[in-house]
């Protein structure tokens, strides 16, 4: 198998996003998951000479970035008292006169399955967004992701409209494509 | 009124962003009644769309990654 190099100017375009999904997923705080991508990436920088080349570069990235993650939670429960489990009376007045018991989760409701199936989604959407063509990638990302008009990205990107939605319809077309393989 | 596959899937992607016209969807649905390739295209398309909004995708902002790309190089 061929050797993988790492090329760490290429990290932030390749595969920030997809780090900051993973860590948003886990640690619920888009300002936290910034900083542990950022702390990520100099990690790599400093460890780039024990990387041996045998997993590919995000993997391996994202190997890094689960003992940050580790890391941040240990931080935050070595801080003293954050460590106990708080359960305080709902202070609402529909639940007044609850007992605590009829205030945990719902043993039915499948809102839990529902959140990790989205997170594993998420996961499988932004895998196939790394392997399309940056530029395409980036359009879809701006378009679909932020929302943003037509107009603005063509402004941003320098591009003109039937440049964009061709390039739109390409990326969803292999999206679909490699959504069927890894996700239906 | 007829319209191509190529015009078809066009303004269905456009459509995906809510940036077709009333005019082009009406034509895009004629198209559709009897075209099974677009009709197929155009099911999968809104899939991927309702995939990604129950995703819940984010993203770095540009100028959040220009930061770190701005960071990083100062430690190459």
């Amino acid at each position: 198998m061929a050797k993988h190099k790492l090329q760490p100017d290429h990290w932030v375009d390749q595969y920030a996003d997809y780090l900051f999904n993973y860590a948003v997923s886990r640690v619920s705080d888009a300002e936290i998951a910034k900083d542990l991508v950022q702390e990520t990436f100099f990690a790599g920088l400093n460890s780039a000479k024990n990387y041996k080349g045998d997993a590919a570069e995000r993997t391996w990235l994202v190997s890094i970035l689960k003992r940050k993650v580790i890391d941040h939670y240990r931080k935050i429960n070595s801080k003293k008292g954050k460590a106990e489990v708080r359960m305080n009376y709902s202070s609402d007045s529909e639940a007044e006169g609850d007992w605590l018991e009829q205030q945990v989760a719902d043993p039915y409701s499948k809102d839990g399955d529902n959140v990790l199936e989205n997170e594993e989604l998420g996961s499988a959407i932004q895998d196939c967004i790394t392997k399309l063509p940056q530029k395409q990638a980036l359009v879809f990302k701006l378009k679909t992701i932020q929302g943003m008009s037509t107009e603005d990205v063509c402004n941003e990107l320098d591009i003109n409209p039937s440049n964009l939605w061709v390039m739109i319809h390409r990326a969803r077309t292999a999206l679909m494509g490699c959504l069927n393989e890894n996700w239906f | 009124m007829k319209i191509s596959c190529k015009e078809a899937s066009g303004i269905c992607d456009k459509s995906q962003y809510k940036e077709a016209n009333l005019w082009d969807i009406i034509k895009l649905r004629i198209h559709l009644t009897y075209c099974k390739v677009c009709r197929a295209y155009s099911k999968k398309n809104s899939e991927l769309t309702s995939l990604c909004d129950r995703a819940g995708l984010t993203m770095l902002s540009d100028d959040d990654k220009k930061k770190m790309k701005r960071d990083l190089e100062d430690k190459i």
